[in-house]
């Protein structure tokens, strides 16, 4: 079976030689961040977190993402999924890989990461977070590969596999939970202390993750005789826009809880991110154009979805998907964590810049993981063809 | 597979990533005390037994004695070997002194004692009693002692950082590169190596032990050495009614840094 990653077109191979060209640029980078230390990148004592943490972070609603294609098909017999159940079983093992890379690449000292279980800590989230992440990452290559190899030999996959598959499906819903109580325990971090962001990091997942497949297999359509169908599609245009929309509705109730009640900490950080930060006779506004961006973004994302089904346009349907995830992801794997150390517990601002060896490390990271989505994609998409043509 | 069987393996995965959340989880939440303004959660009780070392910090007598901070700062930066980079970055600092407005974070109090603007105060880790950073640590890295000091381990620190976002009181550094270096032009970090107290490495984070070092062998800690002479600092058990900072405590006004984020900081400042 895996033998069919290593059997593609020219378009193919110039593709992963990319991947590992950013790949080698980004392990060049990191030889210079562990010699260094993590000076090399833009972090500092008052924002203590940055790009890495926060693509951790997106990246853990991408993985949970998948679940709204493996729910609706196991749970509610919906047939249609039938074809792209794996795309994202095989989206979250990516996903979490590209977890686990950004929290080492985050670590002051990697090689200690086993104390995390050497020392086990159950009132540390960050404890439970390890644990429900490999947790899901191995589900996920049980489940996916099971039911992959079933295919590949043309029979249904054994039952063994099912009480995986439905375990899989709360665990979903647990890591982006856990990972939301990273920050929502935080007291004095009051752009995190909010119930709603379990809540809002789901919602935001469930329209990122479906939103990045539906990207890739229309990409994969393109160039391929595989098809996700067009019922499949509408129905996950239903699912990307509501999750989307919840999101948004999410973030409305987050403004309207810090600016009616007028409550100074839950305001800061929402000036510092959408409006711009007075202090002192300064304005800290490094991330405004960002933020609004990513509201305007979002909107116009959603209202081209509807418009996209109902012209039966690929084309509109993947920009829009883009601009979705885009939005997701400036909302996300850009604010949230970043803006909760402005201001800092001394009410002063720091602005952070993520450093050149910071982004080629982020970088390498993504490429990784749009490695393995190429290789775990390839093998299941040849499984698929050969087994319908 | 029957139609029941598959239904109850649904339930049982719920169950069962339910329940592995749950019971610690909530065990460590509940062990938070909800004492604020008097007022006790039903079936809470705070030990008032054991030790529970404080301090206290006259914020009057640092302005009367203006190079004393600084005198506090060097020696306890000096005895615990805390680089020096140079630039705010890359800062690491155990004791420092903030402008009074940033030490009691104002939000909309207006007018203020004019004397107090600009006043630089000394601030360190509270070492809380409700400590935040140490629900946080996953490692046990960072961790509340019997004597109530919040002490770390840095050779487990696995330096990610999550305390640092836990801590309210921004009392933690992060050792960005390493401290035992120099910089180009061959200064080192640390001028002059301390042999009796270890020296961090890259990548672990550090903060005020209360010179736990020197309590273990009878001594108070530096600072407050430091500042006894202008009765500017106390330091003692706050669990004994006898001790000195207890009588402070007693007899004069005193205020804690963001006491409503319900950490209960062990250390106090006359105003
Ligand atoms: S001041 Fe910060 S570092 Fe010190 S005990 Fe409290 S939370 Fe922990
Ligand atoms: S940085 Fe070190 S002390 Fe802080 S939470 Fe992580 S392991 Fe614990």
């Amino acid at each position: 079976m895996i033998e069919k990653a290593l059997q593609g077109s020219k378009g193919y191979w110039t593709w992963i030689a990319c991947l590992l060209a950013v790949i080698a640029i980004g392990g060049m980078f990191y030889v210079q961040q562990w010699n260094y230390g993590l000076g090399v990148t833009g972090m500092s004592r008052d924002v203590s977190w940055g790009l890495y943490i926060s693509q951790f972070t997106f990246l853990v609603g991408v993985a949970a993402g998948g679940l709204m294609l493996v729910l609706p098909y196991y749970l509610h017999n919906y047939k249609e999924f039938g074809r792209i159940t794996i795309l994202g079983e095989f989206m979250a093992i990516a996903a979490i890989i590209m977890c686990l890379m950004f929290i080492i690449a985050d670590l002051g000292q990697p090689m200690r990461a086993l104390n995390v279980l050497l020392y086990p800590t159950p009132q540390s989230m960050l404890f439970w977070d390890m644990v429900v992440l490999n947790g899901y990452l191995a589900l996920n290559l049980v489940c996916g590969w099971a039911i992959l190899h079933s295919e590949y030999k043309g029979v249904k996959y054994a039952n063994w596999v099912k009480p995986f598959i439905y375990l899989s499906i709360p665990w979903a819903i647990s890591i982006h939970t856990v990972t939301a109580f990273l920050y929502a325990g935080l007291p004095g971090r009051d752009y995190w202390l909010t119930a709603i962001l379990a809540p809002r990091f789901l919602a935001s997942a469930f329209a990122a993750g479906p939103a990045l497949l539906l990207i890739i297999a229309l990409i994969i359509e393109r160039n391929t005789l595989f098809r996700v169908g067009q019922v499949a599609k509408d129905k996950l245009v239903t699912i990307i826009s509501y999750a989307a929309i919840i999101n948004f509705f999410f973030l409305a109730c987050e403004f309207f809880s810090a600016y009616y009640s007028q409550y100074p900490s839950k305001m800061y950080t929402k000036d510092y991110l959408f409006f711009g930060l007075e202090k002192d006779g300064n304005i800290f506004n490094n991330l405004v154009p960002y933020m609004q961006a990513s509201v305007v973004i979002g909107v116009i994302g959603i209202a081209m979805i509807f418009y996209a089904r109902s012209r039966k346009s690929d084309i509109l349907l993947g920009i829009s998907c883009a601009l979705i995830f885009l939005s997701l992801w400036i909302d996300k794997g850009l604010g949230m964590v970043l803006g909760g150390f402005v201001p800092n517990p001394m009410g002063q601002v720091t602005q952070y810049y993520p450093s050149i060896q910071e982004l080629g490390i982020t970088a390498a990271v993504w490429a990784t993981g749009f490695l393995v989505v190429t290789l775990l994609y390839k093998v299941a998409i040849s499984v698929k063809l050969e087994k319908e043509l | 597979m029957k139609k029941d069987r598959r239904d109850f393996l649904k339930l049982a995965g719920c169950a069962a990533v339910a329940g592995v959340g749950s019971s610690t989880a909530f065990h460590s939440l509940l062990r938070g005390e909800a004492e604020a303004a008097g007022l006790k959660r039903a079936g809470t009780k705070k030990d008032k037994s054991g030790t529970r070392l404080g301090m206290v910090i006259d914020i009057q007598k640092f302005i009367d004695n203006r190079d004393l901070a600084q005198r506090c700062i060097r020696v306890c930066h000096q005895i615990h070997n805390v680089p020096d980079f140079g630039n705010p970055k890359d800062e690491i600092k155990w004791l420092w002194t903030d402008r009074f407005e940033h030490v009691f974070v104002k939000d909309t109090h207006y007018r203020q004692a004019q004397h107090l603007q600009g006043m630089p105060v000394l601030s360190l880790c509270n070492h809380c009693d409700n400590p935040p950073c140490v629900r946080a640590c996953p490692t046990k890295a960072t961790f509340k002692k019997d004597d109530g000091v919040v002490g770390m381990d840095y050779h487990r620190c696995i330096g990610c950082r999550f305390c640092m976002a836990a801590c309210p009181y921004g009392a933690r550094s992060f050792n960005w590169r390493d401290p035992r270096g120099m910089d180009e032009h061959g200064r080192s970090f640390i001028s002059e190596i301390n042999p009796e107290y270890p020296a961090r490495t890259m990548g672990v984070v550090e903060k005020c032990n209360f010179c736990t070092e020197r309590l273990a062998v009878g001594k108070i800690p530096a600072c407050v050495e430091e500042a006894a002479a202008a009765e500017a600092m106390f330091f003692g058990d706050l669990n004994d009614p006898d001790s000195e900072v207890s009588r402070v405590l007693r007899e004069k006004f005193t205020i804690q840094r963001r006491p409503s984020l319900g950490t209960y900081p062990s250390v106090f400042y006359i105003i």
